[in-house]
């Protein structure tokens, strides 16, 4: 894993001062709200419905013992002893205090931790897939390109006040499990005929209230000029992209406008410049970056045996557990959506027993997921039995992975001021409606996705049945969406027709898994069985 | 023109008014061009022997499309004053100097003490820019 | 009646106007009238409050209650936690938001 030098620390600790200086001028009033809202927002913090929200940055993914155990502190110390994991592997604190924030990041900065850019107009956290370094199916380790790219895009003078969010991915599999297509910007990293590795890039993608999936605007781009090419993009858009509709000034929409040809010619013709500028880092600061994502020292010789003889056990195995490249090892999936459970919600001893594991199981590595779990990447088989038990005495051992109660929902009304209408009593709903394991297993992958509003932060475009909040003449109302994906087969759900109520959605829910069940073939998912049959045959079920 | 309440500069500010982008293609003997936000700079760049003075407007301070105005000047060899006028924060100060901002008209008066702060706060820079600071990769690897 | 409310600046907790002062329960809120806009220029510029806003309620027996769910939300806390709302021993009282 990647650790701070001096250079990295004294940047994080400057920002630490620079936001506790910009937080002192704000309550002294030399900064008016409208001054400082964009620049708290830098720094991840927003003024929500019940207190102000702290953002905080968990790079690709990937965290240590020690960094979860801060986050507990800070949980109890500055919050109320939780925490939620959101879909851009970050960890929202809901109920933070202006004046403490600079102590807080004051203590984040000791453990390599910031909120830089977790918000606002500018380049955010970078995610990537959540099994890096140990996913049986990819290229190469994305994280070091992603860290790269981390410190090219942190305070980057020119593109730091961009007309919008600019959210880049990065993964090397033809599997996707970040949401890759749904970014501003997207990487996979792929090998060329020579056997090179480069990057395909996509642009222009992003939810929201206008979804678009990214085009591929290159088919290989070598992989040391992908600073250049980065620069190249957010130049065309800083420069064109209105400013004059807030709703507008998203990348996609100017990718959109221009058409993607256009849109590529002038990246192309604007990353020709940048190469002469010599801006990219060189071959010797990526490897100084990849030593650390090196494997860590796997034992040989292990075996592939696992004992299933604990029937919970072999049913938490069957779903949780993903084969991992090395022999005798496991990655395991830790749900953090207990049925009846807030998503993504975790509480301070839970992160300090996840931790624990992570020490003394998992080379001391834990990865956040965007669909609000979390991983330990790389157990011995042999262990898997001993992380079961602890994960089950701390609350964790619900095996739901990619099943119907493992839904993605936004914190919606109950702490949002965007919001229109409550997420998390939806998702608890219908986790209750189908708790039944027998039945979840049946019914088989599904992937339920909540937002609170037209701003899609629960990704309901990309559910396989997606539920976005609205306001309707002053009460909360759900329509219903169905066929998106957030994977390599990624698609854009549609709305079925009018909303419902709380319990109507819930029932319109369950009709359209029942109807799935009658029509399916043997081994179709939901969404196979959706994009063979269309939306009717699901319109009449729900609607009659 | 507004006139420069901080400069980084020691040759003599240039007194003539700054036109519009097209007035200052057009009428060959002005030296001072005015780039709106939403002007492509490029269209400058034919024209850079003749330019002494360019002012770049900031219509409100989150409009960041000036800092690119100023950075692909600098990259084209402009070597002139560039001038941000506007709404102007201290905060912007730093980033506005690495894109090549040398002086500044703020609407609101800055103090010259949280000026000074905000550009020695931070030590090091992560990537190049147009102000010639080594990106720390450099340093790392000397 | 017309409710002022808003968050403190530097705690960020919900806040109500009484009349006089700032109070954490909308039990407490007054009907500022006509005089709101006034208020909520007053306070914001001292500094007191953070994105104050006016909004519609009804008088209750059991205190003023805010025309739109959002602003009964803040007056509670999160349904979804009722540990954590300010009245974290009446079970019923999500009950008052819906
Ligand atoms: C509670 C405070 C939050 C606020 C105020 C907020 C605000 C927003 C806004 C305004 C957008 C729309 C951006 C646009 O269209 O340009 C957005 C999008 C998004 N947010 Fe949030 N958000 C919040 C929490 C979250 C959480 C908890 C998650 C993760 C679960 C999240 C993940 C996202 C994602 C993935 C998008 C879609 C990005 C896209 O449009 O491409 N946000 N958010
Ligand atoms: S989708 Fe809307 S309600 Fe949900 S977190 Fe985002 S902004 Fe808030």
């Amino acid at each position: 894993m990647y650790e701070y030098d001096r250079y990295d620390q004294a940047m994080v600790d400057a920002r630490v001062e620079d936001f506790r200086d910009q937080t002192r001028r704000r309550i002294a009033g030399e900064l008016t709200e409208d001054q400082f809202k964009p620049l708290r927002l830098k720094n991840g913090l927003y003024l929500q419905l019940h207190a102000y929200m702290l953002r905080v940055a968990i790079p690709y993914g990937t965290f240590n013992s020690r960094q979860m155990r801060k986050l507990a502190d800070i949980a109890r110390k500055y919050d109320r002893g939780y925490g939620h994991f959101t879909t851009r592997q970050n960890i929202q604190y809901n109920w933070i205090k202006l004046e403490e924030a600079p102590d807080l990041l004051a203590e984040l900065a000791t453990v390599e931790m910031h909120a830089i850019q977790t918000s606002g107009e500018s380049i955010r956290n970078i995610s990537a897939d959540q099994y890096a370094g140990a996913a049986a199916d990819e290229i190469c380790d994305p994280r070091p390109w992603a860290e790269l790219l981390r410190q090219a895009t942190t305070f980057h003078p020119e593109f730091s006040y961009l007309p919008r969010k600019f959210k880049i991915a990065v993964i090397s599999s033809k599997e996707d499990r970040a949401a890759l297509r749904w970014h501003d910007c997207a990487l996979r990293i792929v090998r060329n005929e020579a056997g090179e590795e480069g990057f395909e890039v996509y642009a222009g993608g992003g939810m929201g209230r206008t979804p678009f999936i990214a085009y591929k605007i290159r088919d290989f781009l070598p992989s040391g000029q992908i600073f250049s090419y980065l620069q190249a993009i957010l130049r065309v858009w800083n420069m064109h992209a209105r400013r004059d509709n807030i709703h507008k000034q998203r990348m996609k929409i100017l990718v959109h406008d221009l058409g993607e040809e256009e849109f590529r010619r002038q990246v192309e013709e604007q990353f020709e410049h940048f190469l002469t500028l010599g801006t990219d880092f060189p071959q010797a600061e990526y490897d100084r970056i990849a030593a650390f994502f090196a494997p860590p020292p796997f034992e040989t010789g292990l075996s592939d045996d696992i004992d299933l003889s604990d029937p919970d056990f072999a049913l938490w195995v069957d779903r949780q557990v993903i084969a991992h490249k090395a022999p005798g090892y496991a990655i395991a999936n830790i749900s953090l959506k207990p049925v009846g459970g807030i998503p993504g919600d975790i509480s301070a001893e839970q992160m300090e027993r996840v931790a624990d594991l992570a020490e003394r199981y998992s080379f001391d590595e834990i990865r956040a997921t965007h669909a609000q779990n979390l991983v330990l990447p790389h157990v011995r088989k042999a262990d898997l039995y001993a992380v079961w038990q602890a994960l089950d005495a701390a609350g964790l051992a619900d095996a739901n992975l990619d099943l119907v109660t493992d839904i993605i929902a936004c914190p919606g009304l109950d702490y949002c001021s965007l919001a229109n209408a409550r997420s998390i009593p939806i998702a608890q709903k219908i986790a209750q409606r189908f708790a039944d394991a027998e039945r979840q297993r049946d019914i088989g992958e599904l992937k339920i996705k909540i937002s609170g509003c037209i701003n899609a932060c629960g990704h309901h475009h990309a559910g396989q049945i997606g539920i976005l909040g609205v306001d309707r003449k002053g009460t909360e109302n759900y329509q219903l969406l169905l066929g998106g994906s957030g994977a390599e087969d990624t698609s854009q759900a549609k709305i079925t027709g009018p909303g419902f109520d709380e319990e109507g959605i819930v029932d319109a829910v369950e009709r359209t898994i029942e109807r799935y069940r009658e029509l399916r073939t043997d081994g179709e998912r939901f969404l196979d069985t959706y994009r063979r049959v269309g939306m009717d045959p699901f319109k009449e079920a729900i609607y009659g | 023109m507004a006139e420069a309440a901080l400069r980084f500069r020691n040759d003599d500010p240039v007194e003539e008014p700054a036109v519009t982008l097209d007035a200052f293609i057009e009428q060959t003997s002005a030296s001072a061009v005015r780039i709106e936000a939403g002007d492509d700079p490029r269209r400058l760049i034919p024209h850079l022997g003749r330019v002494k003075l360019v002012e770049v407007g900031f219509p409100r301070f989150r409009d960041g499309r000036g800092f690119s105005t100023a950075r692909v000047l600098r990259e084209a060899g402009y070597d002139g004053e560039i001038r941000a006028e506007g709404d102007i924060l201290v905060d912007l100060i730093f980033f506005m100097r690495r894109c090549g901002f040398d002086s500044f008209a703020p609407q609101a008066p800055l103090g010259r003490a949280d000026v000074d702060a905000a550009l020695s706060r931070y030590d090091y820079v992560y990537q190049h820019a147009a102000d010639g600071a080594v990106p720390i990769w450099k340093l790392r690897h000397g | 009646m017309r409710l002022l409310t808003g968050n403190d600046l530097k705690s960020g907790a919900v806040i109500w106007w009484t009349g006089r002062d700032w109070s954490l329960h909308v039990e407490d809120a007054a009907d500022v009238g006509e005089a709101g806009e006034a208020i909520l220029q007053a306070e914001e510029g001292a500094r007191r409050v953070n994105t104050p806003y006016i909004i519609d309620g009804t008088p209750t027996p059991g205190g003023p209650r805010p025309a739109h769910i959002k602003d009964r939300i803040r007056a509670l806390g999160p349904t979804v936690r009722p540990d954590l709302t300010l009245k974290p021993a009446d079970p019923a009282a999500g009950d008052w938001v819906i």
